[in-house]
């Protein structure tokens, strides 16, 4: 949210008499009837398209979760030929159990983004805010993360899991398998830093002054100043691992703690196709949800990810 | 606030808490980023299978991988995976962006529905996709082309339009993304380029054409090189839609990689797995360095 006040502010410094808020029309532009009539049609097919390609799909989905499998077939594109079937969401949701394998998503999204935030914030506090001598190397080798593509890490950090380190026993069909490796996050650490980095480095003087420790000084003052990027971290680890499919795929082998991404795929060829659309509809409802509320953060913080990456 | 003192200083002051600080990351970092690195670097030239000590066996790994006659056809597919979404999922959200940002009214609901695509899991999406490529003549698709009088197609079922379908869904579900990125980019164009451009006698298309394209371009860059390091990594939409099929059509590199590593029946072959994934992370890397020496001139206006 402070980002999008920055832009704005960073946008019009003075609003001009006649342009407060000008794009690549001017205002004479916009009075040419011409260019009017073209930019409300192509601003109309735009959004038309929008909603068919973008939309579309969902709102399918939504309709043929509620529909039996016949009509669903034989015409996919009828609006309820034959009556709404409600019995397919309980049907999924029981006796396909797509309720564990939600259950397990959401437990492994918790645990991804309580391993990602306290990751990315006490480390950002450590970087940019104790900031050690031998700091500048080890965000070196954070960025240098960013570097190597994932596909590389695969088939090490696979064996890493059979066979870890200090823990002595595997983490295969562990929770841990997918919650440990996801702390590992590049981008996230660089963007807390970024926004460690601008907060104002008296606050910080004054709390050491008043005899904050770095504890306190962590706890009390950067983490509550901290709530919008934690809320972009936050966001993003859950839409995140709720998307990932390879990694949990690969290490969660036993159905009972598998997540939704990976139950999916085996469960279409058990079920009859309008539970399985059912249960398809039951996994988008959570990250729409959190999408439609959460909106800004979403859009600004897309954004910000091409700021940095640019 | 640490300065050069002696050990005993640094032990007193925030020495120690920093380092609890850091603990996390340096957990996290070391044991499941920084060490698989080198793992990986040292496992491409071993035979490991889990059960003995790994040998050393030199280039072997290399060699069997590059002997496999599904490697050539594996990098054909991914190279012909990115062309076409180069073509295909490159200019479209450019067009959206620069059209969504002359919008005056419900700009939010515009961005929504172009990102929208992009928060639906991608599981979900491609078995949902997979439905819709449906080859028979009332599949969802063949059901909407037949309005307008196009005959129904194989979809995913033939060779020749498997991996079209493949990219028009991966455009479909990674388009959003780019369209809020660019749109972020447009904001940022100082709008006094525009006036000047307009006393200079510039029209619509040669503002768009002269101010806002290079004012772009840095943007432009990144994402092409960034579309062109995920594509050959692409694994999920021919993995869930048709398995590398048909005929291995589909079958690109990191199926091939998955393919090595977990779907062997005589147990994984670790060491083929880690060769190949490391072959496409220097050819990533050396295309990456070329490509930015090549346009690091274009990239200041």
């Amino acid at each position: 949210m402070s980002v999008e006040l920055l832009r704005r502010r960073v946008r019009r410094p003075k609003p001009a008499a006649d342009a407060p808020d000008r794009g690549i029309l001017s205002v004479a532009d916009r009075r040419r009837r011409g260019v009017r009539i073209t930019t409300r049609a192509s601003h109309t097919v735009l959004l038309v398209s929008l909603i068919v390609v973008g939309l579309g799909p969902i709102l399918w989905l939504a309709k043929s979760a509620v529909t039996p499998t016949q009509d669903t077939l034989r015409q996919p594109l009828a609006l309820w030929p034959n009556g709404i079937d409600l019995e397919n969401l309980v049907t999924a949701w029981t006796r396909v159990e797509i309720d564990r394998y939600f259950a397990n998503t959401v437990l492994l999204a918790l645990g991804v983004w309580a391993v990602q935030v306290l990751v990315a914030t006490t480390a950002g506090y450590a970087l940019s805010v104790l900031r050690p001598k031998y700091g500048k190397a080890i965000v070196g080798l954070v960025l240098a993360t960013l570097f190597v593509p994932s596909i590389v890490l695969l088939v090490p950090l696979y064996l890493t899991i059979v066979d870890p380190p200090l823990v002595g026993q595997s983490l295969i069909n562990s929770f841990w398998a997918v919650w440990l490796p996801a702390g590992a996050n590049a981008f996230n650490v660089l963007l807390v830093m970024r926004f460690f980095d601008g907060l104002p480095r008296e606050v910080f003087e004054a709390a050491r002054m008043d005899g904050a420790g770095p504890y306190r000084l962590f706890w009390s003052i950067v983490v509550p100043m901290s709530r919008p990027v934690i809320g972009v971290v936050s966001v993003f680890a859950i839409i995140g691992a709720w998307k990932d499919f390879l990694w949990p795929m690969l290490v969660l082998k036993d159905p009972a703690v598998q997540p939704l991404s990976v139950r999916l795929p085996q469960l279409q060829q058990f079920i009859e196709l309008d539970v399985f659309l059912a249960a398809l509809a039951i996994s988008t409802v959570i990250p729409v949800v959190l999408f439609l509320v959460f909106q800004r953060l979403f859009l600004n913080g897309a954004g910000l990810g091409g700021a940095v990456k640019g | 606030m640490t300065r050069r003192r002696g050990p005993r200083a640094w032990f007193r002051g925030d020495g120690p808490h920093t380092l609890v600080f850091l603990l996390p990351l340096l957990l996290c970092f070391g044991l499941f980023s920084w060490r698989p690195i080198l793992d990986s670097a040292v496992m491409a030239f071993q035979q490991t299978n889990l059960v003995t000590v790994p040998t050393w066996v030199g280039w072997d790994n290399f060699e069997r991988v590059l002997a496999d006659p599904l490697l050539g056809t594996a990098v054909l597919n991914t190279l012909w995976f990115a062309a076409l979404a180069i073509v295909l999922g490159y200019p479209v959200p450019l067009v959206v962006a620069v059209l969504m940002s002359e919008v005056r009214r419900g700009k939010g609901l515009f961005s929504a529905l172009a990102y929208l695509p992009v928060v639906v899991p991608p599981v979900v999406a491609a078995l949902l996709w997979k439905f819709f490529y449906d080859a028979s003549p009332t599949g969802v698709f063949n059901t909407i082309i037949g309005w307008v009088g196009i005959p129904p197609q194989p979809w995913l079922q033939d060779q020749a339009t498997a991996m079209p379908s493949l990219v028009l869904f991966a455009t479909w579900s990674a388009a959003g993304g780019t369209v809020i990125i660019y749109l972020a980019a447009l904001i940022a164009v100082p709008p006094e380029l525009y006036d000047a451009a307009e006393v200079d006698g510039a029209g619509v298309w040669r503002k768009v054409w002269h101010v806002t394209m290079p004012q772009l371009r840095g943007v432009l860059l990144i994402t092409f090189i960034l579309q062109i390091i995920g594509t050959a990594q692409v694994f999920l939409e021919p993995f869930l839609f048709t398995a590398g099929g048909p005929a291995n059509s589909t079958t690109t590199i990191l199926l091939l990689i998955y393919k090595y590593a977990f779907q062997n029946s005589l147990g994984g072959d670790y060491g083929a797995a880690t060769a190949l994934s490391l072959m496409l992370a220097v050819v990533l890397a050396v295309f990456s360095a070329v490509y930015f020496r090549i346009t690091r001139s274009w990239s200041d206006s």
